[in-house]
């Protein structure tokens, strides 16, 4: 096991370096110079989360160029340095055009350390055996040995398609996206606060507001036009006011006027001191919070989400994220501990930071929009610190409405439109609904013309259980699309990667590149990526964009929803379904999952004639109807018949005319602010502000009280981990680290490290240092300048080279509640190599 | 050798030896003007080559600089290069291109006491004293900063950031709702070690590392900068007064 | 009778002594310049078969620099005089390291004789006799004549251009340090110069380079003005006049004076700072005139009995 995993790791670290290590490809210059033979047509960012409009320029069958496209909303034709790149993200010089099995000569073998082409047909055929074996029709429900890794970068009808194939068709709900590594904790918090998901607010928030509080979000890099947003209006804005928080400073305390470095976990200390202030000081707006909250308390002492038998398990009092109500007072006195005094001990920030910070959310004249990332999400609190700012916002009344805003930033292009929307969560289905829930249940398996007790109603394995399932041998047909999970999930030694290469198991990786996942599989396939196939995305603020397929695949390359597609032919109904459902069904056992799931008089009621003139459409061409418009008005019809209402979208075709669209989209017109009269369809006139996610129609304060982090700092591992990304890679860096310019830009991680800590340990920046923490070590250089400066007792990370996986490093301890890892911290040390 | 009669030998051969001197001596000299000739065409450095930390200015560089590579030997990032025949400047000589290999500003400085003539200042300690070059923006027109991209990778890869480089914001007036990242140069504080002209992702760097002497201008010494004479040595004049402005009461 | 392409210096010596002692110094000199560069070498080769390119200053380095100046074992520091020499007069004060390293190539080469440098140490010097060798096996012959104090010369322009221009000027364009950089940090051009040395020695001039131009060997012979080691003619009565030790020696007018000295009543000791102390004069010497000695040592030895040689007529030197 040792030896091969060094070899996997030596084989990729010589792929990221040799894919990087090219140069610029020179016919692109020329054929941006003769722009007249070039086709341009709209299209969205394949990166963050912002949801860039960019425009996308063909020539003989390649993308040469792009442009930010100038009429944007979101970014009037700017673009960050990603965005600048991306018609290179496709052709990088190792692009996967063959269907590659372990072993040689097509023959499959685990252990073997090679990979040979096999035809499609071939690959298909060793899934649908192992799948086939994994699978018991006649299984309890819930111990299905099949699971599916999903991604916030699938379009919304691949995950719309992976989901509806596993839940309704495999009858398994191990799907998740790598969307739980970020946003999870926002969707928990979403859910308990508001009852339905996703921000209340949108981008225009930035140009509304009178001062921005950062929590845990780095937007100068991460969110790079937003930023350029935000400062716009910090520049024009007569007092317009910048706060930022985080463990360690970084770009965008560059514009703070109130920059704050707080102990990790702290956070939780410092939102409840911010309410005690508001309640102390009689600032919270006693009209909303008697119309529109109810005042409740969560359990706390709930563990820290690792394996059941870890000490920290073992130990906790309660479980679960369960409410109990409060009064207003009984609130009041559960904050009332958080004193300025309290807040300053534990953050470490000085009481005048603190205070204008309190002030600044009490102070009844100052719209104020707060932004959190993955500060706030990869936190085994993370559902709760959110809901604390919520509680913030909720006491003042600063909310749903223009420039009062609590903002959850995502990190994937449509970790909102795909991730959440369509529900490829391993609790959820399309448009909120959860399979916990009996009425939800029905409600899709009416949508979705599958009879009823299809859907399993226990959740299945989540992103982080999976990859526990994987190495117990609980899971053993698992499918991984469009993500790159080995390198982005936690404690890649002990979990994730013994689970890949466990011989009871077989792991297919979906991806254009060998990225260390798909090294790490035992069949890759060759995928369709980004303008090679017809699209749709859905920002963080709740806008849906489509683009047309612009070019074709190289080679045998084909997109996620057609493997998902063309997979599901080889599966009849007794292969997955049990007698008795089948029977209830009147389906006939010998009929195809591709029958009843997609050429179900629904998705297959769109003809080829409707598809998008003078653009392919491999996938459509292939099925022999419109399956992207199929698949896509199958989903509205969740929004219109679903029990949840407050998703609705607008037809299929709109999509392609309009630059996106902000849900719920009625009457052809975009809500920008949910939630309030006037802005919101769904508010009558009168009822001024609804929270009609919930029963009463009211928002949720939940107290949650301060609890330490999983693992802190001791004598032996005496540094704080905390890990993210940098503004010129994105993710895992498998699109960004193969552009040549970006690869140079910023080439391999290192470590961000205090002066004073490297003085006291010897070392010089530049150096080459092991970092170590309990579960692994990787080897990197020390900064100890530049562009982050974290405080003495803390490092800071990026995850994106392949070469260096930080990932060995961190904890798999995950927020009980949202199942989602905290990235951000874990106790390291840091020795000369 | 021809046959000579010994009576006429030594007159011969004072002859021949003074002419056979004169002829080596006009040769040499012709040699030593062209080596001279030479050495002024193939010492001229190219503007992208950039000297080590702590090398003299050129001149005195080229009469210190022993071309030994010890420097080279003791730079633990490839970055430096010696100069080939016919190469970058000085045959030998140590030098980098930024584009290429940027200085990493090691702490140590170890090319500095590497240079066993003092050709590289052994007075260096501080490697934020270096001054190897001067970044310098050259090209506001393809820099896509300037037009309200968010790249900025410069800014951001500098050793010395806020101080080297920092950002200067506006608002970007043609998008009404973004704003403009300006990077820019500060020569007090900018080393020349040229990670910024590296990692520019143009085609070509907008960003580039040029020697001082190029880099530079020179203020006028006939005239100050009022604002910062203040700042830095208070009133140039005491004793000004000025007297109130009359207003309408309502006004006041 | 013609010889060309025929005629083999030291065939009798090999004949008489085998070939191994009739080629000893040569190949102890192939191996000490070899030996030299290899030392530099250990570093470079040592990344490569660690394949530590990355990290540069690791890897197993027992001589850092070149031949200009180098620092041996991180401790011993050696430094050229006559490039050193240069910066003075551009007008540089060195620091003590090169000082240091200057003070160390003075005395060990006023020891050893100067231009022991240029066959033992320095790389050129390969290949100028190779080109020599190859001059002879081809039987070519003629071309320019210069004098021999050509180098002085050349050696004052070059301080004088030092001193003009402030700059070290024969480094420009000094085949030996350009070799040596080419071969230790890799090269392109500095093959061309090279290939110019080569086939001027070839085609040109008979040891035109080092013999006749080379102002660093011409430096080195001024330092070798005091040389310990010498090499002496102890036995010249042996003499058979065979001419191989003129046909091998590079500074062939460094010989005849000793060898024919008793006519003269000059000592055996080669006392000419030109002498390289290659002993190539001893290996191809068959009577074994020829030996290394001190410079205090100016005495001869009686007609050898034991040899067997019979005096051969004179020959005309290539």
């Amino acid at each position: 096991m040792t030896i091969s995993r060094r070899d996997f790791i030596k084989t990729q670290a010589a792929i990221a370096a040799a894919t990087a290590a090219g140069t610029t490809l020179p016919n692109i210059k020329n054929a941006d110079a003769a722009t007249d033979d070039i086709r341009w047509d709209k299209g969205a960012c394949r990166f963050c989360g912002t949801g860039c409009g960019v425009l996308v320029g063909t020539k003989n069958g390649r993308v040469v160029a792009t442009q930010g496209d100038p009429d944007a909303p979101v970014n009037k034709g700017l673009n960050c340095i990603k965005g600048y790149f991306l018609s290179k993200i496709m052709y990088g010089k190792d692009r996967l055009t063959k269907p590659l099995l372990r072993g040689t000569g097509g023959k499959f073998d685990k252990a073997s350390k090679e990979f040979s082409e096999i035809s499609w047909d071939q690959a298909f055929d060793i899934m649908a055996e192992k799948w086939k074996a994994a699978i018991d029709p006649e299984a309890p429900e819930g111990a299905t040995k099949v699971g599916m890794f999903g991604s916030g970068q699938w379009t919304v009808w691949e995950g719309y398609a992976a989901s509806k194939f596993m839940k309704a068709g495999l009858r398994s709900n191990n799907i998740d996206p790598n969307a739980r590594h970020c946003m999870a904790s926002a969707v928990g918090a979403f859910m308990r606060a508001f009852g339905i998901d996703e921000p209340m607010g949108c981008y225009d928030d930035l140009e509304h507001a009178d001062a921005f509080v950062l929590w845990g979000a780095n937007m100068a890099e991460m969110h790079p036009i937003l930023w350029s947003r935000l400062t716009n209006t910090r520049l024009t804005k007569e007092g317009c006011e910048v706060h930022v928080l985080s463990t360690f400073e970084h770009r965008s305390f560059e514009l703070a006027d109130n920059g704050m470095v707080f102990t990790p976990q702290t956070d939780l200390a410092i939102l409840n001191y911010i309410a005690n202030y508001i309640i102390q000081n009689k600032a919270y707006n006693t009209d909303f919070i008697g119309k529109h909250v109810n005042f409740t308390k969560t359990v706390t002492d709930i563990g820290y989400g690792l394996r059941p038998d870890h000490p920290l398990e073992t130990a906790k009092k309660g479980s679960g994220g369960a409410l109990t109500k409060i009064s207003f007072e009984e609130y009041a006195a559960s904050v009332a501990e958080y004193t300025l005094e309290k807040a300053v001990e534990l953050s470490g920030v000085p009481a005048d930071k603190l205070e204008r910070l309190a002030k600044l959310y009490a102070d009844p004249t100052k719209k104020i929009s707060s932004y959190w990332t993955m500060g706030f999400n990869q936190h085994t609190r993370g559902v709760w610190v959110n809901g604390l700012l919520y509680n913030v916002h909720l006491l003042t009344g600063k909310i749903s409405e223009p420039g009062n805003s609590p903002f959850s930033l995502t990190g994937q292009p449509s970790a909102c439109g795909t991730a959440r929307e369509v529900g490829t969560f391993a609790h959820r289905l399309p448009a909120d609904l959860v399979v916990m829930n009996e009425q939800h249940r029905a409600a899709a398996e009416k949508i979705w013309k599958v009879p009823v007790g299809v859907i399993p109603a226990k959740p299945g394995y989540h992103a982080v259980l999976q990859n526990r399932m994987l190495k117990d041998g609980k899971l053993n047909a698992y499918w991984v699309q469009c993500t790159n999970n080995m390198q982005a999930a936690a404690n890649m030694n002990e979990e994730s990667y013994p689970g890949y290469r466990n011989p009871k198991n077989f792991i297919v990786v979906s991806d254009p590149y060998p990225t260390v996942t798909a090294m790490a599989a035992d069949l890759i396939l060759p995928t369709a990526m980004w303008m090679e196939k017809e699209g749709a995305y859905g920002n963080a603020e709740r806008r849906t964009q489509f683009w047309r397929q612009q070019v074709d695949g190289p080679g045998e390359s084909k997109s996620d929803v057609w493997q998902v597609v063309e997979f599901s032919k080889r599966f009849k109904l007794a292969d997955v379904w049990p007698q008795a459902v089948i029977a209830a069904s009147g389906y006939s056992a010998d009929k195809s999952l591709y029958e009843v799931l997609y050429a179900n008089g629904q998705v297959d009621k769109f003809g080829l004639d409707q598809l998008q003139k003078g653009f392919n459409n491999s996938e459509s061409k292939d099925f022999g109807f419109y399956l992207q418009k199929g698949l896509f008005e199958e989903y509205r019809r969740f929004q219109f018949e679903g029990p949840k209402p407050g998703h609705e979208m607008a037809e299929f075709e709109v999509y392609h005319q309009a630059r996106g669209l902000r849900w719920p989209v009625i009457d052809g017109k975009e809500t920008l602010w949910r939630f309030r009269e006037g802005y919101d369809p769904h508010v009558k006139k009168g009822e001024e502000v609804k929270f009609y996610g919930k029963p009463d129609g009211k928002a949720n304060i939940i107290f949650a009280p301060y609890e330490p982090a999983a693992e802190s700092p001791d004598n032996e591992y005496d540094l704080w981990l905390s890990t993210g990304r940098v503004l010129e890679h994105w993710h895992s860096g498998s699109m960004t680290q193969r552009v040549p310019e970006l690869h140079r830009a910023y080439p391999s991680a290192q470590i961000f490290m205090h002066p004073d800590d490297a003085d006291s340990r010897g070392l010089r920046r530049g150096d080459e240092v092991k970092v170590i923490t309990r579960r692994g070590e990787v080897l990197t250089r020390v900064e100890t300048r530049g562009r982050n400066k974290p405080p003495k007792g803390l490092i800071f990370m990026p995850w994106f080279d392949a070469g260096q996986l930080t990932n060995k490093l961190t904890l798999d301890a995950t927020d009980p509640l949202s199942k989602e890892t905290d990235y951000k911290k874990c106790a390291c040390k840091v020795v000369k190599a | 050798m021809t046959d000579t009669r010994p009576t006429h030998a030594k007159g011969v051969n004072r002859r021949k030896f003074l002419a056979d001197t004169t002829r080596i001596a006009c040769g040499a000299c012709v040699a030593g003007i062209g080596l001279g000739l030479y050495s002024k065409q193939a010492q001229s450095l190219p503007a992208n080559a950039l000297r080590p930390p702590g090398a003299l200015p050129e001149e005195e560089f080229l009469a210190a600089c022993v071309r030994c590579g010890l420097c080279v030997r003791d730079c633990p990032y490839n970055t430096l290069k010696l100069s080939e025949f016919n190469g970058a400047g000085a045959t030998g000589t140590p030098y980098f291109v930024a584009r290429d290999v940027p200085c990493e500003m090691c702490e140590d400085i170890p090319c500095v006491p590497a240079c066993p003539t003092g050709a590289l200042d052994p007075k260096l300690t501080r490697i934020d004293d270096a001054r190897m070059g001067l970044a310098v923006l050259v090209d506001q027109e393809t820099c896509i900063a300037f037009q309200g991209l968010r790249c900025e990778v410069c800014y951001r890869v500098c050793p010395a950031l806020d101080k080297a480089i920092s950002l200067e914001r506006s608002a970007n007036i043609r998008t009404g709702k973004h704003a403009l990242f300006i990077p820019v140069v500060h020569s007090d504080f900018c080393t020349g070690c040229g990670k910024c002209e590296r990692a520019c992702i143009l085609e070509d760097a907008a960003i580039k590392v040029i020697p001082l002497q190029l880099a530079k201008g020179q203020l006028g010494t006939h005239y100050r900068l009022g604002w910062k004479e203040k700042e830095q040595h208070g009133l140039a004049v005491e004793g000004i007064i000025d007297l109130p402005d009359r207003m309408p009461e309502a006004v006041q | 009778m013609n010889t060309k392409g025929t005629y083999k210096p030291g065939a009798n010596a090999v004949a008489q002594n085998g070939w191994l002692a009739a080629n000893k110094w040569l190949i102890a000199r192939r191996l000490a310049q070899f030996g030299f560069i290899g030392l530099f070498l250990i570093g470079p080769i040592s990344l490569w078969v660690l394949n530590l390119q990355d990290q540069p200053t690791k890897g197993i380095w027992i001589v850092k620099g070149t031949l200009a100046s180098s620092i041996t074992l991180d401790f011993l520091p050696l430094t050229d005089p006559f490039i050193a020499l240069q910066t003075f007069v551009a007008g540089h004060i060195l620091e003590s390291t090169a000082l240091t390293g200057v003070a160390i190539v003075v005395a060990a080469y006023a020891l050893l004789g100067g231009r022991t440098y240029c066959s033992w140490v320095c790389p050129i010097n390969v290949v100028t006799d190779t080109a020599h060798w190859l001059r002879q096996k081809l039987g070519l012959e003629g071309g320019a004549k210069h004098s021999r104090k050509s180098r002085y010369w050349i050696m004052t322009a070059a301080l004088a251009a030092s001193a003009v221009t402030g700059s070290v000027a024969w480094e420009l364009i000094n085949p030996i340090t350009i070799l040596s950089r080419g071969i230790l940090f890799g090269a392109g051009f500095a093959w061309f110069i090279v290939l110019a040395v080569f086939l001027y020695d070839l085609f040109a001039a008979r040891r035109g380079w080092c013999s006749h131009l080379c102002p660093v060997g011409a430096f080195y012979s001024l330092i070798g003005h005091v040389a310990l080691l010498r090499v002496s003619a102890v036995k010249r009565a042996d003499c058979n006049n065979c001419m191989d030790c003129f046909a091998v020696c590079p500074e062939a007018h460094v010989i005849s004076p000793v060898l024919r000295g008793a006519e003269t009543g000059t000592g055996p000791l080669i006392l000419s700072p030109n002498c390289t102390n290659c002993g190539r004069c001893i290996d191809v010497c068959a009577p074994d005139v020829f030996k290394f000695t001190t410079r205090f040592n100016n005495t001869t030895t009686e007609r050898s009995e034991t040899s067997c040689n019979t005096p051969q007529a004179p020959r005309e030197a290539a």
